[in-house]
């Protein structure tokens, strides 16, 4: 369930990181010291800001965060779907030893699909309501394989009843219309699948769901994971989702990374308290409904005009017991214990004491932390 | 791998036939609806107004009758049946056809009969048939021109929004909602035949000889298709911005389709569907008569034969058009919904 420690190769990111030419590690996707910004009227919106992770092939990572920490945006640069025009990408993103912010847009098309797919969402705004499903992914098909449109019907069909789709021949030629919810995510499942990527990126991929359906969908991901041998990101802010799925797990806040390690790092010895937030704001079945729910106060910060010093202080309770260094001083990624990075001015000893008071969902509190 | 039991499958969609066959039947209910408010706004409003039938007896005998000639002609007419027959013989004599007498001799009007002018002395059928070629010529050869160019015009605007290319367009296409086309036309007419001689308008039938046909007509065509074209690159670019944000678009970009294809097959497809819905609109106004272009160009078709007929005070000519008018916009309309259903396959559903 939850995978080996150093599945990732964490690597500090963030400020004054150096960039190499060429890919350090051997990871599969390995995303260094990214940046998109998007200059609007109001100002810089600094949407992802110096951030750095990789992920090996065949494991999955979890980006948590809230609405506006940077997930989604992170997705489409790595996807190359942001309009050059509007969004301001620096930074390195090597899939499989080719790095793509510099490369040709006409190369990272040709990547995208094939290479690396993604899922949205919202299946039914994601799907054409004007063209047939089955054309849907036979199009996805045709496009990187040099096949007749028949075999590409026959890939699809295939595609279909491998993600569950019953009588797939029939329902080729169903509209998204007279698709279920759940049979929309399984056919963008089968789409985003049906060029056998390397890396697939899901954003989201249960949050317009019925709940019934949405255990199905992370089972059928994590069986086709398997199955392909992709690596796997899901984008959620729901920690829930990650939990049983997630060999590592990247926590992400105001663009940032503010923790990042092994699912078990996270769930067992987090050290971020924001973490810590999203830890108490899962619900969870087996505690007493009054202490069930903790929200964390105050809401995400703007982009624009992001806090000086550690962008998430104004909301923390601990902000305090740095001598102000919260507020002054950008806290950087450091690695406490081999591979669980963390940016906090939190002294280990701090965190120690405050984190067994602080997080009483998940099974969180119980590891002892060894420092580092 | 696991499988899933299938979750609620929503019924098959209807075939297309019997949308089809649906729409038509509809089509002639409204038509039949539509004949019948004709008639009611021609005899029934006049008298519910305070004219009697004598009143209207008299608008269809010569300049100064003597009263038993108008009682002649109320009796001739039906006017003076109750209000239900007399739309029972409307309705009859366009299905099939009736025959009118005006005192000498007996004329029969073939169906469909939209009635007999008197001024004329002819039915009124006929003398629209006539004039159907000049306006139907005018009218697709400019919705042709428009559609093509306001939707290519819209696309590249939306593509390069904010371009100097966009900002062109889109003041253009101001200038060109805004300029009435009895000005544009004028315009045209005095520089391009006039002073350069280049063009010349006179309707020359399409069959006689094409080229000269049109020649004839590109005047009127372009003075026309400006005025639309402007108002469909505005809509197009608005549809194409519009879509081009929906989620579907960067699904198939995430695919890796090429930019042409994302544009042109996802893009568009979508954008065009509202467009199509004004155009058949637009369309089948046109064909019951161009009226100002037909009257700025001295073109005689039926916007021309409204004029006249309006003019004249011809009320069996003014029913015959209104009617004819309105059955080219309602057929337009059948055949946008049938279009429509063939693009979007949710409307088979409805």
């Amino acid at each position: 369930m939850i995978g080996r420690r150093g599945a990732g190769r964490p690597r500090a990111g963030g400020d004054g990181q150096v960039a190499g030419a060429t890919q350090l590690s051997g990871a599969m996707l390995e995303v260094r010291d990214l940046r998109v910004h998007f200059p609007t009227d109001d100002g810089l919106v600094k949407a992802v800001d110096g951030l750095s992770f990789s992920l090996d092939r065949g494991k999955t990572l979890g980006v948590v965060g809230e609405s506006g920490s940077g997930k989604s945006v992170t997705s489409l640069a790595i996807m190359g779907l942001h309009q050059h025009t509007r969004a301001e990408i620096s930074g390195q993103v090597w899939l499989d030893g080719e790095e793509l912010v510099t490369a040709t847009p006409e190369r990272v098309r040709s990547l995208r699909g094939s290479k690396m797919a993604m899922i949205f969402q919202d299946p039914l705004s994601a799907l054409h309501p004007y063209f047939s499903v089955g054309s849907q992914i036979s199009e996805a098909f045709l496009i990187h394989n040099k096949v007749s449109r028949k075999a590409a019907k026959q890939h699809a069909v295939d595609m279909l009843g491998r993600v569950g789709i019953p009588q797939p021949a029939t329902r080729f030629e169903d509209y998204p219309h007279q698709f279920s919810g759940g049979m929309r995510q399984r056919a963008m499942i089968a789409m985003a699948l049906c060029c056998d990527p390397e890396l697939l990126i899901a954003d989201e991929p249960t949050t317009a769901l019925d709940v019934t359906v949405q255990a199905q969908i992370l089972d059928l991901i994590s069986d086709l994971q398997r199955e392909f041998g992709s690596a796997v990101i899901i984008i959620t802010h729901d920690l829930g989702v990650v939990a049983d799925l997630s060999d590592d797990i990247l926590v992400m806040y105001s663009g940032r990374v503010a923790e990042y390690g092994t699912a078990e790092d996270i769930f067992w010895r987090p050290g971020h308290p924001y973490s810590w937030g999203l830890l108490n704001s899962m619900p969870r079945i087996d505690e007493a409904r009054a202490e069930r729910l903790v929200p964390i106060k105050g809401s995400p910060p703007s982009l624009i005009n992001v806090p000086p010093g550690c962008p998430f202080h104004p909301r923390c309770d601990f902000a305090s017991l740095t001598d102000g260094r919260s507020a002054t001083e950008v806290p950087l990624l450091r690695e406490i214990e081999p591979g669980h990075m963390l940016a906090c001015h939190l002294t280990s000893a701090q965190r120690a004491r405050l984190r067994p008071e602080r997080v009483t969902a998940a099974a969180g509190g119980r590891g002892e932390e060894d420092g580092s | 791998m696991r499988r899933y039991p299938p979750t609620g499958r929503v019924p098959a969609p209807r075939g297309v036939i019997t949308f089809i066959i649906r729409r038509l039947i509809a089509t002639v209910i409204l038509l039949v609806i539509v004949s019948t408010i004709t008639f009611a706004i021609f005899f029934l409003l006049p008298r519910l107004a305070g004219e009697t039938p004598y009143d209207l007896a008299a608008r269809y005998v010569g300049r100064n009758p003597i009263p038993s000639q108008i009682h002649a002609m109320e009796v001739r007419l039906g006017l003076n049946e109750p209000i239900q027959v007399q739309l029972g013989h409307f309705l009859k004599a366009i299905v099939f056809g009736e025959t009118y007498s005006n005192g000498t001799s007996k004329v029969y009007c073939a169906p469909p009969c939209l009635g007999y002018s008197w001024r004329n002395q002819q039915p009124v059928w006929p003398l629209l048939v006539s004039d159907i070629p000049v306006t139907a010529s005018l009218a697709i050869g400019a919705a042709l021109l428009w559609v093509v160019g306001g939707v290519a015009i819209g696309v590249l605007s939306a593509l390069r929004r904010g371009s100097i290319f966009d900002r062109g367009a889109m003041a253009l296409a101001l200038a060109g909602v805004s300029l009435p086309i009895f000005f544009t036309g004028q315009v045209a007419l005095l520089l391009f035949s006039f002073k350069w001689q280049i063009f010349n308008v006179t309707y020359v039938g399409i069959t006689q000889n094409p080229l000269q046909w049109a020649r004839n007509l590109v005047l009127p065509w372009i003075t026309l298709a400006f005025l639309y074209s402007a108002l469909y690159a505005r809509l197009t670019r608005a549809g194409m911005l519009e879509t081009m944000n929906e989620d579907y678009i960067r699904t198939a970009r995430a695919k890796g389709l090429p930019e042409r294809i994302v544009v042109f097959k996802h893009g568009l497809r979508a954008a065009l569907t509202p467009i199509l819905t004004i155009f058949g609109m637009d369309l089948g106004l046109l064909l019951g008569g161009a009226v100002l272009t037909e009257n700025t160009f001295s073109l005689h078709g039926l916007g021309w034969f409204t004029i006249q007929a309006i003019d004249n005070s011809d009320l069996p000519e003014i029913m015959g058009v209104v009617l004819l008018a309105s059955f080219f916009i309602v057929v337009a309309n059948m055949l946008v919904d049938i279009l429509y259903a063939a693009i979007d396959p949710r409307v088979r559903l409805a």
